[in-house]
Order: structure tokens, then sequence, then C-alpha cells
């Protein structure tokens, strides 16, 4: 079961989100995460609003997806927001006890948390609308530049797309190595952290040991398909520019702009 | 000479210490000479340990001779220029469906070959479409390998191999790690393969059920080729495959054990129809009037 | 009575959007001495049935009783059940991982609490149990061959001495001798120290020669549990749902069709010959 809960979830739905190619998604995304850190005032924030909202209607991904991933950043989030709330020195409205509840901190933790939530946000966007290995090609073909400089840029993105690949497998037999281990009494729980570090020993081993297996046997596959690295290899899947990219890197460029000229400007 | 020969292979698994010292030698092919001819569909049995997974190996220049020699449409495996021509040539399918699929969906993993053969664009598109079709598996092409059961996997491991165009498929031990069902799947795609595309089939595996529609089959024990024959052949010989620590199918062992005890039944008993077709004559003798033969079964009287 | 379980439920991700049964109302008894098979397409709930046998798993609805305890009582020591219940899981050699065969069929004994020297005495006794003898103690675990690995594997569920021994699918992988030695093993066991057994497998083959009664699943629910032989009177039904019956049952069934007078009760070879010659008169 654990095997459904894959990184990043891919949604597959034909929309314009889907079908813009991956660098420009990737683009995109890295201007949004700038573009949170400059944003400083209410007007930024509702236009960085207005665009993450426009997104998630283009990428046609149901709502209850997006906000999955905040699930992992409860916590992160209550504490950030909870410390700016408290701690940030001000005109105080709000006592209780010996914490004090200032404007400035209620401003503070607003942005940090919606900033925080964007984020979050924002990055599902491009995982949800971007198959695995449209993300490692986009990255492939847009750091290739680095292969002249001696960076194994082919070889590092078939890494990563074979790690996504076997992440959901992996996490599947550590479940199961574990349940093996607990069968034979193994206890993962209780003791300090000197015990369960050494109690993660049954663990860690097996795992290591298929971790190696696999790689051996994959190896083996891929040779005897025929793989010699990145030389000579051509594209199932190559990456071409669309005038719909065009578009969305001019967005982009003028959403940055926009925000950009605010924190300026204010 | 056939599509695969070997002629005097010898093959031993080293075993060295730290100081690259030999510390142990291992002969898993003692001295095999075979020759294939194309387009069949051949079986290799053998139990674990056997050398039958390292002679598959062989095939494909994973692993090369110690000794003796491996052609592949007259290429000689361990001459260095030929082992891409080699790979081409022979596609392979192993055991473990996870450990030989690339892509995260299927229709990426399936195009993996000819992505590495330099193939154009849109001619991969035509292979990979043709080659999911062949195995049954078009349906899937989006889907994560995750979401597939063993069989299905395996499918599209041969899906892969076919996308390479080769002339041979060799498959290590593809059922072993499947249920029944996955089992029947994959063979039953294979059978097609062969039948349709005229794809010379290496099928290694010690169930055998599987290997009873193959052309030939051989058997291998200590590195040694000890039995090679039609199904029929082999499996007559009940007591010589048993104790090379292999099985027959029910059907057959129960022909045999009828033979043992005096029924006039003929050797190498494979099918149920078979077994019916022999032992149905001498119930309708014995309760004259109850016992219907089926269809083409020949009246005693 | 050693195992009950009663109105078993478990769904996956219960309250999630993948939320997906996989135990529905299992309700089974099994008793000491019995030698269970266990049989199921992929995906029936025997997996996740057996991991509720010993603990591993909890089940959203429903009681486990072991000796007529129920396991989910506030309290009660699940940790001391796994090593009355011992489970094997599917290709067992993947949880080696000490630095030879000894210390590591030692591993489940210490867990257990016991002494150096008792882990050790059930260490031996275990692996005498699986046919190694001392001169497999040294090595490495992963020196050895697959089979040997799973003996290994099953010596160390074994030195913890279960009184229920539960396999899943224990002869996955394994050739036709290497598969006979591990069953024939499993039922010296069963003979000769009266444990109770439980045996996952897909071969019907297997389990018709071993087993005492045969439970079958499909898609979570338990749908025969009776003997094997009036299981495999079902051939018709345990086809619909993916499973078979012994190839030998459709020979025998095959000859009544065609009005052979011929005990139908038969699920194995040497049934069939005997019965075959009787009605030959050989």
């Amino acid at each position: 079961m654990l095997k459904d809960i894959t990184l990043g979830q891919y949604y597959p739905v034909d929309s314009k989100l889907h079908r813009l190619d991956p660098r420009t998604k990737l683009f995109g995304t890295m201007v949004f995460i700038i573009s949170l850190f400059i944003a400083n005032d209410i007007w930024a924030y509702l236009i960085a609003t207005f665009f993450l909202i426009s997104s998630i209607r283009l990428s046609q991904v149901p709502f209850k997806f997006m906000v999955r991933g905040l699930k992992a950043i409860v916590f992160l989030l209550l504490i950030s927001v909870s410390f700016n709330l408290f701690l940030t020195p001000g005109e105080p409205i709000f006592r209780l006890g010996f914490l004090k509840l200032t404007r400035e901190g209620v401003k503070i933790a607003s942005f940090m948390g919606v900033r925080l939530i964007y984020l979050v946000v924002g990055s599902s966007i491009m995982t949800l609308t971007t198959t695995p290995n449209q993300l490692t090609d986009g990255l492939e073909k847009s750091l290739g530049f680095l292969k002249k400089v001696g960076v194994p840029v082919h070889e590092v993105s078939m890494m990563m797309s074979i790690a996504l690949r076997f992440i959901p497998i992996l996490v599947e037999e550590t479940d199961k190595i574990m349940k093996a281990q607990m069968a034979r009494g193994a206890d993962f729980e209780t003791g300090n952290l000197i015990q369960k570090a050494k109690n993660m020993i049954p663990l860690l081993v097996p795992l290591f040991i298929s971790a190696f297996r696999r790689a051996t046997d994959l190896a083996m596959a891929m040779e005897a398909r025929c793989y010699r690295g990145g030389e000579g290899r051509t594209k199932m899947k190559p990456l071409r520019y669309g005038k719909q990219d065009g578009i969305a890197y001019l967005v982009c460029l003028v959403y940055l702009a926009a925000i950009a000229g605010l924190r300026i400007m204010g | 000479m056939g599509i695969i020969k070997t002629s005097k292979l010898i093959f031993d698994y080293i075993r060295r210490d730290e100081e690259e010292n030999i510390e142990e030698i291992k002969r898993a092919i003692d001295g095999v000479s075979l020759d294939i001819k194309a387009g069949q569909f051949v079986a290799i049995l053998g139990h674990n340990g056997s050398g039958k997974s390292t002679f598959a190996k062989q095939l494909d220049a994973i692993l090369l001779p110690t000794e003796g020699t491996v052609w592949i449409q007259g290429m000689d495996t361990s001459v260095e220029e030929n082992l891409w021509e080699v790979r081409k040539k022979t596609g392979m399918v192993f055991q473990n469906p996870d450990n030989q699929i690339i892509g995260n969906i299927v229709e990426e993993d399936v195009g993996f070959g000819p992505e590495n053969l330099g193939v154009p664009t849109e001619e991969i598109w035509k292979r990979v479409n043709e080659s999911l079709e062949s195995v049954g598996m078009a349906a899937f092409r989006l889907k994560s390998p995750n979401r597939l059961s063993g069989g299905q996997k395996q499918r599209v491991a041969i899906a892969g191999v076919m996308a390479m165009r080769p002339q041979c498929i060799v498959l290590d031990e593809p059922t072993a790690m499947l249920d029944p069902n996955g089992r029947k799947e994959v063979v039953k795609t294979v059978r097609e393969l062969n039948r349709k595309e005229g794809i010379t089939v290496l099928l290694i595996t010690h169930y055998m059920e599987e290997v009873i529609d193959a052309d030939r089959v051989i058997v291998m024990d200590n590195g040694k080729v000890v039995m090679d024959g039609t199904p029929k052949e082999i499996f007559s010989k009940v007591e010589e495959l048993k104790s090379y620590r292999l099985d027959v199918p029910q059907v057959t062992e129960l022909a045999y054990e009828l033979q043992k005890n005096g029924v006039d039944i003929p050797d190498g008993i494979l099918t149920l129809e078979e077994l019916m077709e022999n032992l149905l004559p001498k119930f309708a003798e014995r309760f004259p009037g109850k016992v219907t033969l089926g269809n083409g079964v020949k009246d005693g009287n | 009575m050693a195992i009950k379980a009663e109105h078993l439920n478990y769904v996956y991700g219960l309250g999630t959007a993948f939320e997906q049964c996989a135990l529905k109302d299992v309700n089974l008894e099994i008793n000491d001495g019995e030698f269970v098979g266990l049989i199921g397409h992929t995906g029936s709930g025997k997996s996740t049935l057996i991991q509720h046998l010993n603990g591993l798993m909890k089940a959203t609805d429903g009681a486990i009783y072991y000796n007529g305890r129920n396991i989910y009582d506030a309290g009660y020591n699940l940790r001391a059940l796994r090593s009355k219940v011992g489970l094997v899981f599917q290709y067992p050699e993947h949880q080696l991982f000490e630095i030879n065969v000894f210390t590591d069929v030692c591993f489940g004994p210490k867990n257990q609490g016991l002494s150096r020297q008792d882990a050790e005495k059930r260490a031996r006794e275990a692996l005498t149990m699986v046919g190694l003898d001392e001169s497999f103690y040294a090595h490495s675990p992963f020196e050895l061959s697959g089979g040997q690995k799973r003996r290994v594997a099953i010596a160390g569920v074994l030195a913890m001495k279960p009184e229920v021994l539960i396999l899943d699918e224990p002869t996955a992988g394994l050739d036709p001798r290497g598969r006979d030695e591990i069953l024939d093993q499993i039922a010296r066991l069963h003979k000769e120290r009266n444990m109770t057994i439980i045996l996952v497998s897909h071969s019907m083959e297997d389990i018709a020669r071993y087993v005492d009664r045969i439970l079958v699943m499909n898609h979570g629910e338990k749908v025969f549990d009776d003997t094997p032989k009036e299981v495999f009177k079902h051939y018709k039904e345990l086809e619909a749902i993916g499973l078979a019956a012994p190839k030998i049952t459709y020979v025998v069934h095959s000859l009544r069709d065609h009005g052979v007078p011929v005990d139908d009760n038969i699920t194995t070879v040497e049934e069939a010959r005997d019965e075959i010659l009787r009605l030959l008169e050989k």
C-alpha cells in the first residue's frame, strides 16, 4: 500500500500546465519562490496569491492534492508562526501571561505562514504536473552546459530518475524488513538514542545489501539493453519549446517584475 | 551455424581475496557445445546451481568464456568490437521483475533500449507502440511499474527487449518470482512472440509445465548438458529427470506410474488430453456402455 | 485451542482518500497441532491476515484470541506473542544481517531475553532442525546458496521456540528439489514437535500433499474452510477466483465426466494411480 504514495505524485490530466516544457515550469517555480522572498507587503502577496490560484486552476488538479503536501509541514508551520507571533518585539495588542502578541508579530507571522504554505503548494504544482522523467530531462537539458566543465550531467540525471523509480520499492522493502525483524523480537521503539541506533542495524544492513543487489541487477539489465552512457543516445520524448512556453516565460517575467517593482517602490 | 552456437564452453567463477590471490574456483559451465537454430523455442532446464543462468549470461556477453567460444549470429562474443552488436541481437529478460525496469512509466521503459541505440524519436515511438501491442500491455502504457503485477512487469520487460528488434530473446528464469497466473501470462506471451514474429526464444526455467510446447528441451546438470531432445523425449525419462533434481508435470508422472504398474501407455505423455486419449479406451473396455470416449479418441473395439 | 479470529476487519488508509479493505469479517479457528494451508490470489489478503495473527498489524475491527486471551486487551504483551507465534516471511533470507550464521540465528532468542548460553543452545537446536551442521556456523550468511540462506532464516525463527509457525510461501524461487526439502522439513516439524503450522502457498499440489485443512481467501474474505478433498471439489469456483485445484484433480474430473466411476476424492498423484489401477484391475 505504501507503493501508492509516491514522491510528489504526478496527477495525469491534459492541462495547459501539463503541456508546458518542464524547463518552463522549473523556471516558473524558481521565479515564484524568489518572489515569495522579495514580497513584503500585502499587495505583493495579493499578486502572488493571484498567480498561485491561476496556476492551480490551469493545472486542473483537484485542490485536495495541493494541500496534501501541507500535512508534512504542519508542525514547522505551527512553530514558526507561534515564534513570530509571540517573540517579535513591538507594539503589543494582547497579553497572555508572559506571552506578548504584537502588531508586528502578527504581520510577520502571517507573512511567514503564507510564505511557507505558498512554497509548498507552489512546488506541489510543479511535481503534480510534471512526471519524474520530465523533471530529470528538464534538469538535464537546462544544466547541459555544465558538461563542458566536466560535470556528468547525464549520469546524474539518470541516477536521479532511477532513484525516483526505486524509492517506493525501497520504502516497501524497509517495511518488510522491519516486520521480519520484529517477528524475531526486534524492538525499534524503546531505548535512548544510542540504543535506537544500534537497534537499526538489523534494518539497515539487509536494506543496504538489498539496495546493492538491485543496483547490480539493474546495471546488468541496462548494459543488456545497450546502455553505455549519454553518448549517442536519442530521446523518446525530446524537450521542445512551443508557443505556450514563450507566453509562460513572459508571464513569469512580468510577474517577477511586478513583485520586484512593488518592493523597490514600497 | 545456428543463431546461437557454443563450442566447448567453459566458465569458472573465480573468488579472490584482498590481495587478488585466487581463493576459490568454481566451474559453473563444464564443456557445453550447443547449436541452436533460428526461430526455435528452446528451453533449458536445470536445478539451481546447474549452470543454466550462467550459460544464459554468456549469450549476451554479460559474462565471457573462460575457455571455448560463444557465437551469436556468427559473431564471437569475446571480441570487444562485437559487444554491442551481440547485445543488440540478443535481448535478455531477467528474473527479478523490478530490477530491470528503469523507466518511471511503462512506455518510457520500453523506449529505453531504442534510446540507447540512437534510434530517431519517431521510430522509437513506432517500436514502443508495436512492442507494447505484441505483449498485450498497450493499455498500461502510462502506468507506473509499481502498479503492475509481477507478470505484467515481466511483459513490460519483454516489450522493452522487443523494441530493440533482437534476433533472439534469452529469458533467465523469468517466472521464478511470479505466482502461477503470472507465470502463465509470461510463457503465453513468449510463445506467441516465437510463433508470430519468428523470434528465437531461449527460456531458462525449472518449471516443467512451461516447456511442454518447446521445440527442444535441454537439461543441464553440474555445468554440463545431460539431456537434449523434444519435450516428449525428455519427459519420458522420469527417473532420470528426478535424478537431476527436476520434476515432471503431474500428468506425466501419473502416466509413468501407471506404465510402471503394467498399464499399456506410451512414453512422454505431456497433457491431460493425451492421457485421456490413452486411458479412456481402456476404461471403455473395462466398463462397456458406461464410458463415453471424447472427441478424437479412438474406440478400442 | 491456539488461535481464533473473530470478525476481523482491516482497512488500509482508514479515513483517507486511499481507503482499501484488505480483510472483511474474517472468522477462523486454528487448533493446536493442526497443519493448515492458506491459499488465495495475489492481493486476496493472505499476507495481511498472517501479519495480524502475530500482532504485527492491528485490525481496524474485530478480535484475535491466542490461547483464549484477546491480544487487543490493554497490557497484552505483543512481543511475547511474537515469540509464540513465529512468522517466516517470503524470501526470509532478505532479513539476514549478522556477521555469521550462528550469531544471526541467536538474534531471536537474544531478543527474548535469554542468556547467551541458552540462546546459543537454541540456535544449535534450530540449525539442526533445518539440516545445517556446525560447518556452516562460522560462515557469513551471504556466502551461502539461496536455499541454505533460506534455511538459516527459518532457523532464526525456530530458535525462538514458537508454538505456532506461519510460513509465507517458503518455497518461492526454489527449484523442485529445494521445494521438496523445505516442505519435508516443515512436515517433520509438525509431526515430531507437534508444532501448529500455517502454510501460505500458491502451489495447490504442495498444499494438497501436506495440510489437514485449507483456508481460501478471496478479496479479503474467507470463502472456504475445509479439508483439501472438500475444498478441491469446488475446483470450478476456485478457478473463478483465480486459483486452481491440483492438476491431478482435473484428470480425475475428466475421467468422471466421461463416465468412469472413479472416486473424485483424489488430490495426489499416488491416490490417482492407486484408484486407476484398482479400476483397471491391475
